[in-house]
C-alpha cells in the first residue's frame, strides 16, 4: 500500500468517525431536550431546529418551540461544551504531570474558579454575570499560580504538583467556606451551595456562545500540541532531550487548561470526576496518542455530560439533582479502580 | 572533533557539581565515562545532551557552542538515554520510536517516507522489529533499554549519550546491549559501572572523580592498579585478556 493510499483512508475514516460522533452528540442532546416536565418528541426536536435554520417549515406547538429554543436546547449544548472542555483539560494534566489522578477538580483550578466566583456573588463586588466570569477567571489563575509556585519552589517534579494541587483545593474550599459562613445568608448559602456541585440551570445562548468559542480555541490549540504531548510520555527530561521547549508548553498547556476550566466553573459551577473519568475510558478506546485521544475525549465528555445532566433531571421526578452529584456518584468508584490499578502497577 | 567540552563548571545551590571538565570525543568512537557514583557522570552526560546549561565553560557540536542552539536542533543530531526512562502510557514500541522524530517535524507537518525508514532502520539496529506492535509494560527491562536506544537511533544522531543503559539488566542483555551500541556507526558516549565492560567494547575511556576528569586515553593507558585504588578504592589485578587482547581487572578484595 502506498503512502498516499494509506492516508486518504486515513482521512476517510476520519471523516466517517467524526461524523458519528457529532451524530451522536447530536442524538444526546435531542433526547436531552425531549426530557422535562413537558416531554418532547425527538422529531419535534429535530424539526424546531431544521426550521430555525430555514431548511423546512414544518408546522409546530409554539409552546414547544419555545421550550427548546428558550430553555433545553441551549442548555443541552452548553452541557456538551462543558464535558468536553473539562475531559480535555483533564486529558492534557493527565498526560503533562504523568500522573492518572490529575485533572483541574484535583489540581483545585475548580476550587480556586469556585472562591473567585463564590467572592463576587457573595460580597457582592460589580454586578452581573460579567463580573462573576471574571471572579472565577482570577480565581482559578490565582489557584494555578499557587500550584505552579509550590511545586516548582520546591524543585519537584510532577508529584509535587499534584501535592501542591491538594494543598491548593484545601485552601480554597476553605476560603469558600470562610467566604459563605461568615457573609452570607441562608439563601444566599443555598445558592453558592447548589452552584459548587454544579447546575445547567439558567444557561442560555450567551452562555453558549462563549463556552463553544472557548472550549473550540482550546481543542484546536490543544490538537497543535498533541505531538508534543506525546513526547511528554516518559517524562519531562525525555521530552527536553527530544527538543520539546518544555517550560513554554506547559505553560501554554496549563493556560489553555485553566482558561477551559475557568469558563466552564464561571458558568456552571465546579464539577467534578469528568476531566478524571472520562480520559481513562477515552485512552481504553483509542490508546495513548494524543491526536486520537483528544478528540475523543472532547466526543466522550460531550456525550457524558448531556446524559449525567439528563440523569440528574430524570433520576427524581420534579427535582432537579446538583449535576455534581450525577458525575461523582459515577466517578467515585470509577477513580477507586484506578487508584488500585495505580497501586499495583507502581 | 565531534563534541568538545571545554573547562565545563555546573553548581546546584552552592554545591559544585562538575569543576572545571574539558575533554573531546571523537567522531564514530565510542567513549566510555567511568567514575564512582556522585562523581559527576550523569551530570556531565546532561550537559552535553544540552539538557542543562554549565554555569561558566562550554561546549560545542562541530565548533558551534550548543547555547546558541535551539533545543530542536541539537534533538536532531544528539539523541540521549535516560538511566530508567518508564512511563505509565501503554504505548506500542514503535509509538515510543516514533517519538524520536519529534525533532525533525513541524506542528503542521505529517509523517513522510524519511520518517518511516528512519524508524524501520532503528527498530531493526536495535533488534526490536519483531517486537515492534508490542506493549511498553508487557517489556523487559532489556527490551524496554533497547525500545529507548532505536527511539534514539530514529532521531538519526551523529552523538548518541547514553546514562548507566546496562543497569537492571542481567549478563547476556547487557553483553549484547554493549555490542549493539560499539557497532553503531556515530559517536557515543556512555556512562558504565562495569569496569570490565567498559575495557572490552570502549575505544576510549574517561574516569570521573568528584566533578573532574583523573583519567583519559585508551583502556590500556587508563586502566591501572593504581588508578582502581585512587579512585574506586579496590585492590585489583589487571592482565591483557587472551581472548579479547583488552585489559582484564580482577578484583583481590
Amino acid at each position: 500500500m502506498t503512502a498516499s493510499s494509506r492516508s486518504l483512508q486515513q482521512i476517510a475514516a476520519f471523516s466517517a468517525l467524526l461524523l458519528a460522533s457529532l451524530a451522536a452528540i447530536g442524538l444526546a442532546v435531542g433526547i436531552s431536550v425531549g426530557i422535562g416536565d413537558l416531554p418532547i418528541p425527538l422529531a419535534t426536536t429535530f424539526a424546531a431546529v431544521t426550521n430555525r435554520l430555514g431548511w423546512t417549515a414544518v408546522e409546530l406547538n409554539r409552546i414547544h418551540e419555545t421550550v427548546i429554543w428558550d430553555y433545553r436546547l441551549s442548555r443541552a449544548l452548553v452541557a456538551a461544551f462543558c464535558g468536553a472542555g473539562l475531559a480535555l483539560s483533564g486529558a492534557i494534566m493527565q498526560s503533562l504531570l504523568r500522573n492518572p489522578l490529575a485533572e483541574p477538580y484535583v489540581l483545585g483550578i475548580s476550587a480556586g474558579a469556585s472562591t473567585g466566583a463564590v467572592a463576587i456573588v457573595i460580597l457582592g463586588v460589580g454586578s452581573g454575570t460579567v463580573s462573576l466570569s471574571a471572579g472565577a477567571f482570577a480565581g482559578a489563575f490565582a489557584a494555578f499560580f499557587f500550584v505552579a509556585l509550590l511545586s516548582s519552589g520546591t524543585r519537584g517534579g510532577a508529584d509535587r504538583t499534584i501535592l501542591a494541587g491538594v494543598a491548593a483545593s484545601q485552601l480554597f474550599n476553605a476560603a469558600t467556606s470562610y467566604v459563605v459562613t461568615t457573609s452570607g445568608n441562608a439563601q444566599q448559602a443555598r445558592d453558592v451551595m447548589f452552584w459548587l456541585l454544579g447546575s445547567f440551570g439558567g444557561v442560555r445562548w450567551p452562555e453558549f456562545m462563549l463556552v463553544s468559542a472557548i472550549i473550540g480555541f482550546g481543542l484546536v490549540a490543544c490538537l497543535l500540541y498533541a505531538r508534543v504531548l506525546d513526547a511528554f510520555a516518559f517524562g519531562d527530561e525525555a521530552a527536553a532531550s527530544l527538543g520539546v521547549n518544555v517550560g513554554r508548553a506547559r505553560i501554554v498547556l496549563f493556560a489553555l487548561t485553566a482558561m477551559m476550566t475557568a469558563t466552564i466553573v464561571s458558568m456552571v459551577g465546579s464539577i467534578g470526576f469528568v476531566g478524571l473519568v472520562v480520559p481513562h475510558a477515552a485512552r481504553f478506546i483509542v490508546g495513548p496518542l494524543h491526536i486520537r485521544l483528544l478528540p475523543a475525549c472532547a466526543v466522550m465528555g460531550a456525550i457524558f455530560m448531556v446524559l449525567a445532566d439528563i440523569a440528574s433531571r430524570a433520576l427524581i421526578p420534579q427535582q432537579v439533582l446538583p449535576i455534581g452529584v450525577v458525575t461523582a456518584l459515577v466517578g467515585v468508584p470509577f477513580f477507586s479502580v484506578i487508584l488500585y490499578r495505580f497501586q499495583r502497577a507502581s | 572533533m565531534s563534541i568538545n567540552a571545554e573547562n565545563l563548571v555546573w553548581k546546584i545551590g552552592r554545591k559544585t557539581i562538575l569543576d572545571g571538565v574539558t575533554f573531546e570525543a571523537k567522531p564514530g568512537e565510542m567513549l566510555g565515562l567511568l567514575g564512582p557514583n556522585g562523581s559527576g557522570k550523569t551530570s556531565l552526560l546532561r550537559l552535553l545532551a544540552g539538557l542543562k546549561r554549565p554555569n561558566s565553560g562550554r561546549i560545542t557540536l562541530d565548533q558551534k557552542d550548543i547555547g546558541t542552539i535551539g533545543r530542536r536542533t541539537i534533538a536532531q543530531r544528539v539523541a540521549f538515554v535516560e538511566q530508567h526512562a518508564t512511563t505509565n502510557a501503554n504505548l506500542r514500541v514503535v509509538d515510543v520510536v516514533k517519538l524520536g522524530r519529534f525533532p525533525h517535524r513541524s506542528m503542521f507537518s505529517g509523517w513522510t517516507l524519511t520518517d518511516d525508514r528512519a524508524v524501520e532502520e532503528a527498530l531493526e539496529r536495535a533488534g526490536m522489529t519483531g517486537k515492534r506492535n508490542d506493549r511498553w509494560q508487557s517489556l523487559s527491562g532489556g527490551e524496554k533499554q533497547r525500545a529507548h536506544i532505536a527511539r534514539a537511533l530514529a532521531q538519526s544522531p551523529k552523538e548518541l549519550i547514553l546514562d548507566e543503559p546496562t543497569n537492571h539488566l542481567d549478563i547476556q542483555h547487557q553483553i549484547s546491549l554493549m555490542r549493539l551500541v560499539s557497532g553503531l556507526p556515530l559517536t557515543s558516549i556512555i556512562a558504565l559501572h562495569d569496569l570490565n565492560h567498559a575495557a572490552m567494547f570502549c575505544d576510549r575511556l574517561i574516569v570521573m572523580r568528584q566533578g573532574g576528569i583523573v583519567a583519559a586515553g585508551t583502556p590500556d593507558e587508563v586502566m591501572t592498579e593504581d588508578l582502581l585504588r585512587d579512585v574506586f578504592s579496590v585492590e585489583a589485578r589487571i592482565e591483557t585478556s587472551p581472548h579479547h587482547a583488552r585489559p582484564h581487572i580482577h578484583y583481590l578484595r
